[in-house]
């Protein structure tokens, strides 16, 4: 298994924490991992990204310009990366703040309103969390179990008591995720 | 029970600098490797080690502040990226006249001039070549990853000692920014040793011991180069190190160095499925060069490709190496841009199959 994973967004919206908490998580699950992030000067308010690949095997080039799934969570990630799903790969958009919706009909599709819930759980710092759940209901690559490891080491200890909130959140984003387009 | 955790290259690597015993550590801050003085100042490793941490008041000042640790034996490392290290240079020429050791790290990103933040390599011929003046080496390590990268500042330490040489941690943007597992080595103490050639206070009945890089009489000069040269000749038999992917088979061959062979790799991967069969040579010292397995590799290939993110800089060692006994193209990006898998295995089609 390797899953090389783009995450792109508003510098902000939590884009870099998930690259790590996906990654920290792979760590507990005993698999190879590799973050990077974008650090120009795009991280001081315009568009960030990361890249995380998880893989059984030793990773090779930390930076892909294809990728099997992308997470966009704004209108200029979406038109930088939407081309750089690998065909039969997965397009994960944030529904809020997309005015053109993806174009692709080779690659599986599918939306989240996860703003709309992270407001609902009157949290909108869960935002990404959500995001992150629907991701592992469509690819359950990491248990739930492994990724609740990951965020401890990720959270200073302070934060610890946020956990249960986090992991809620990532079972709210397995619920409401839903496909556009199924291959 | 190993410690394994997820850390970024710039920090893993300032970790390693107070794990590795060092005394001193002076900077000045640079993207893309800011985050190694805030981890080093983070971490407070005067409590943990005694170990000094000092933002200089420029990159100048920092190589000098080294000079001046390492003249008195102690373990010493700065680090800056391109420009910062560019303004360094003329230290990194006193010191090697002065014989001293310590570590120098340049997380390289992309020039000339105040150039770009994004990753590059385009100091391949500042680091291998010299970029100071006068007859000296470096000894160069580019680590590939971050585990690589935490491994080369204790085996930089074990160098810069041995010989007495500056050894250059040449790495960029790519390795500095991004996080993966790492094994730290246990905390290794100060070693406080009394070296003879360190000033530290002239002792009862010996003579003065004298640092310095200035010999007026051309002869002392001379005999200074002699000394120098007879160790990098010492340097190059010893010291040789690289990884070798994928080789025994290969029919045309890969080669580059850092971050550069990782994506390389990934080419090579995709060039395997399609049947083409490539192997990869890494060089992992680019000062001493490891000629002879090009030498070796050279007759039984059709050809080599080397990949680097600058215009063409390793390739013409590798041409040396190789010494007209197999082609030899350069393909490259720079000023930031980093090649992708594809484009590579591409330009191995066009330029080494095809061509």
């Amino acid at each position: 298994m390797t899953e090389e994973i783009i995450i792109a967004g508003f510098g902000g919206q939590g884009v870099l924490s998930m690259g790590q908490i996906l990654c920290y998580s792979g760590v507990m699950q005993n698999k190879e991992v590799s973050w990077m992030p974008s650090y120009g000067p795009e991280m001081r308010g315009g568009t960030a990204n990361c890249t995380a690949i998880i893989s059984d095997e030793l990773i090779s080039s930390p930076v892909l310009n294809r990728f099997d799934t992308a997470i966009v969570l704004n209108q200029p990630s979406m038109d930088k990366f939407e081309d750089a799903v690998k065909p039969g790969g997965l397009l994960i958009y944030e529904k809020n703040g997309i005015t053109r919706t993806p174009k692709r009909k080779d690659i599986n599709i599918c939306a989240i309103e996860a703003y709309d819930a992270s407001v609902k759980m009157n949290n909108t710092k869960v935002f990404n969390m959500i995001v992150i759940g629907g991701f592992l209901k469509i690819k359950p690559i990491l248990d739930l179990e492994n990724v609740i490891k990951g965020l401890k080491k990720v959270l200073p200890e302070r934060y610890h008591n946020l956990i249960p909130l986090n992991e809620e959140a990532i079972k709210k984003g397995m619920d409401i995720i839903t496909y556009e387009n199924k291959l | 029970m190993k410690e394994l955790r997820l850390m970024k290259g710039n920090e893993a690597l300032a970790e390693a600098a107070i794990r590795a015993g060092t005394d001193a550590y002076f900077g000045y801050p640079i993207t893309p490797q800011s985050e190694i003085i805030e981890y080093l100042m983070h971490e407070n490793p005067y409590e943990r080690t005694g170990m000094v941490v000092l933002q200089a008041e420029s990159e100048v000042a920092a190589i000098n502040m080294v000079y001046g640790a390492a003249a008195c034996g102690k373990r010493t490392m700065t680090s800056s990226s391109s420009p910062g290290i560019s303004l360094k240079q003329e230290g990194l020429s006193y010191i090697a006249g002065a014989e001293l050791p310590c570590i120098v790290v340049n997380i390289v990103r992309g020039g000339p001039g105040l150039g770009t933040i994004q990753p590059s390599q385009s100091d391949y011929f500042q680091a291998v070549k010299g970029g100071g003046h006068g007859d000296y080496k470096l000894i160069v390590l580019a680590p590939a990853t971050v585990q690589e990268t935490v491994d080369f500042v204790k085996l930089g330490y074990e160098l810069a000692f041995k010989y007495r040489n500056t050894v250059m941690i040449l790495s960029d943007g790519i390795i500095g920014q991004m996080m993966e597992k790492v094994e730290l080595f246990e905390q290794m103490p100060r070693e406080n040793k009394d070296y003879e050639w360190a000033t530290v206070g002239k002792k009862p009945g010996k003579d003065s011991v004298i640092v310095t890089s200035l010999y007026l009489k051309s002869e002392d000069q001379e005999k200074l180069n002699f000394r120098l040269q007879a160790k990098y000749r010492e340097i190059e038999k010893a010291e040789v190190r690289f990884e070798t992917i994928m080789t025994e088979d290969a029919e045309y061959l890969f080669t580059a160095f850092g971050s550069c062979a990782r994506i390389t790799r990934k080419a090579m991967e995709m060039a395997r499925a399609k049947g083409i069969k490539v192997g990869l040579v890494r060089p992992i010292s680019l000062y001493p060069f490891p000629v002879k397995i090009f030498e070796e590799l050279a007759p039984k290939v059709k050809g080599i490709l080397t990949v680097e993110m600058n215009a063409g800089q390793m390739v013409e060692d590798v041409r040396l190496a190789v010494n007209g006994k197999t082609k030899v193209e350069h393909y490259g990006r720079f000023g930031g841009i980093i090649p992708s898998p594809e484009e590579i295995l591409n330009a191995l089609e066009q330029k080494i199959i095809g061509g």
